[in-house]
């Protein structure tokens, strides 16, 4: 593989200064504010005025019939951040997930928010999911439109909300199909359709992009930033795609193998904007770099415990 | 020449000569195809025409005794018999009646039963003893019990027809219920769905699939219950048609009988399919 030659631009400190590993516990006290991370990510329009809501995760710990999944994962997430989550098979990924979006409930630890979350968002605490979950019985508006239908909204509203969603995921033309006339990247904007559709506060990407093929995943993920630039969220993003953290995340925790602790939290000083060039290679293949040094022996020793398990 | 450079093949984009060897040039034998099931229109029809042929070549040869197996044309007389003088009507008319108010009632109590089944840990650990203990039981055994309590009149068919299609109807619907993928209930809980909601919106229609496929067993189970109950105690009925053409030898009528039986299968067969096709339009 070739390398962008180390351009005139500069990306971060990738040559005056080395990339920046920060240890969890100087993370706890909170990187430096996203807006500086993020030159893209300007809350435009209705969202701009939303007021921050951090997310904090205190001594995070979960067992399942007994055996340690997760053991006091303190983290702390800034409003508007993209923090990507991976680590070795069983990790307790999605595990931590399940426990943020309170669709499991931790053995010991609470997560907890400060701040407010913008007035529209109708569900805070939102899902994307690796297998999508649509219904398939739905049609794609349908599909999106199931999230909103358990609120107070008037029909005009409601349709209106369905129609900003499949326009921002390029579904328009799409509302009336079924999901299995749709391929699998059409399938997963549903997904991201339904869950914009609510406004919601935090994003819970559980390996969105997994079930996808290699180009399908490219074209997502420039759409993820394209959209992320317009609707302000905070991400927390489990993936086991080390270029993905690379491509997508501010921060990425890497959690160590069963039962899963915060290893070391690598920061990436690149606006995610301007991850997708070719000058950036450098620095996403040095990210890339440290995340497998990270997990390699780790996730080689996973390996052999899920397959003797 | 035995290394004489042809025939030229492209492999990879670029002509390459192949050598040839010694023995000539062989064309790589094909090894696919087969174990796929391909429509095969005209079969069917064929053997059901050819059986049918041979029944009646045998019966008008005198190799089949007419008193024992009459030839298809002597059934269809009969029908087109029982079809002037009404007979027809009477039979199936009453078998319907029973068909249809016990399917009913035991599908109904079945759903409602399954359902719960299905949705709460409590009544499936209740209910799967009874369910498990009481399923085995052929049901017509029961008919001389539904008498005894109903009376030897129609309540008692329709019941050991609505028992009969109670339990699978059960088994079918929390069997379904548990088919339906946790994700997508996952999914209705992170967005905050009332759980009637999604009862409604994601449990019931995923698990549409398995009810209708428990409707196609039950089905055939009211049919043989209704007749099983008629040869046991009717006046009307198409199993009391037939027992009675039996006894008086009649087995031209007798096979009529069954034929509608054959016919009503059939027919049961085709609504569900119709009923199938539009509730699981999306499959």
């Amino acid at each position: 593989m070739t390398l962008a030659p180390q351009g005139e631009e500069q990306f971060g400190p990738t040559k005056d200064a080395p990339l920046e590993w920060r240890a969890p516990s100087e993370d706890l006290v909170g990187p430096s504010a996203p807006s500086g991370h993020l030159p893209n990510f300007v809350g435009e329009g209705e969202h701009a005025k939303s007021r921050a809501m951090d997310l904090r995760l205190d001594g995070i710990t979960h067992r399942y019939d007994g055996l340690p999944v997760l053991d006091g994962i303190d983290l702390l997430v800034r409003d508007g951040e993209t923090v990507a989550i991976i680590g070795p098979s069983g990790c307790g990924k999605s595990t931590l997930l399940g426990i943020i979006g309170g669709l499991l409930k931790p053995t010991a630890g609470r997560v907890v928010t400060s701040g407010t979350p913008r007035a529209d968002s109708l569900n805070p605490f939102t899902y994307i999911f690796q297998d999508f979950a649509l219904l398939p019985w739905r049609t794609v508006a349908a599909n999106v439109e199931l999230a909103l239908e358990h609120h107070p909204l008037p029909g005009s509203e409601r349709r209106r909300r369905v129609r900003a969603a499949l326009e921002l995921t390029g579904l328009d033309d799409f509302a009336a199909a079924l999901p299995r006339q749709l391929s699998g990247g059409m399938r997963q904007r549903v997904g991201i359709a339904r869950a914009l559709v609510v406004r919601p506060a935090v994003l819970l990407l559980d390996e969105p992009l997994s079930a996808l093929d290699a180009q399908t995943r490219e074209l997502l993920m420039e759409d993820l930033l394209a959209i992320w630039a317009r609707e302000r969220s905070t991400r927390l993003y489990v993936t086991h795609n080390l270029d993905e953290a690379a491509r997508l995340a501010d921060r990425v925790v890497v959690l160590s193998r069963r039962p899963g602790r915060v290893r070391e939290i690598v920061s990436i000083d690149v606006p995610v904007g301007e991850r997708g060039g070719s000058a950036a290679l450098p620095v996403i293949a040095a990210v890339r770099d440290r995340l497998w040094a990270l997990i390699r022996d780790e996730a080689r020793v996973a390996e052999r415990e899920v397959q003797h398990g | 020449m035995a290394d004489r450079a042809e025939p030229a093949v492209v492999r990879d984009h670029a002509v390459v000569a192949v050598p040839r060897v010694a023995g000539g040039s062989r064309p790589v034998p094909f090894r696919g195809g087969g174990f796929q099931p391909q429509p095969r229109r005209l079969v069917p029809v064929a053997v059901f025409v050819a059986v049918i042929g041979l029944w009646q070549l045998a019966s008008s040869r005198g190799w089949l005794p007419a008193l024992f197996m009459p030839s298809p044309w002597q059934i269809v007389g009969a029908f087109g018999d029982m079809i002037d003088n009404g007979t027809l009507d009477k039979h199936v008319g009453a078998s319907l009646m029973r068909i249809g108010l016990g399917w009913l009632l035991g599908t109904i109590a079945g759903l409602a039963i399954g359902l719960a089944m299905g949705i709460f840990s409590v009544a499936r650990a209740a209910g799967l003893p009874v369910v498990s203990a009481l399923f085995p039981i052929p049901k017509i055994a029961l008919l001389p019990l539904f008498i005894l309590w109903f009376g030897i009149g129609e309540p008692s068919k329709v019941a050991t027809i609505g028992f009969g299609v109670f339990f699978p109807t059960v088994i079918a619907a929390y069997t379904a219920c548990d088919s339906v993928p946790r994700n997508l209930i996952r999914m209705g809980q992170s967005f905050g769905l009332p759980a009637i909601d999604i009862v409604w919106k994601i449990l019931v229609p995923g698990a549409m699939p398995g009810i209708l496929a428990g409707f196609r067993i039950t089905a055939s189970i009211a049919l043989i219950l209704v007749v099983a109950a008629e040869m046991i105690g009717a006046q009307y009925g198409i199993g009391a048609f037939i027992l009675s053409a039996g006894n008086l030898m009649q087995t031209d009528q007798l096979l009529a009988g069954v034929t509608m039986l054959s016919l009503l299968g059939l027919t049961v067969s085709f609504v569900l399919g119709v009923v199938e096709r539009a509730v699981l339009r999306w499959r």
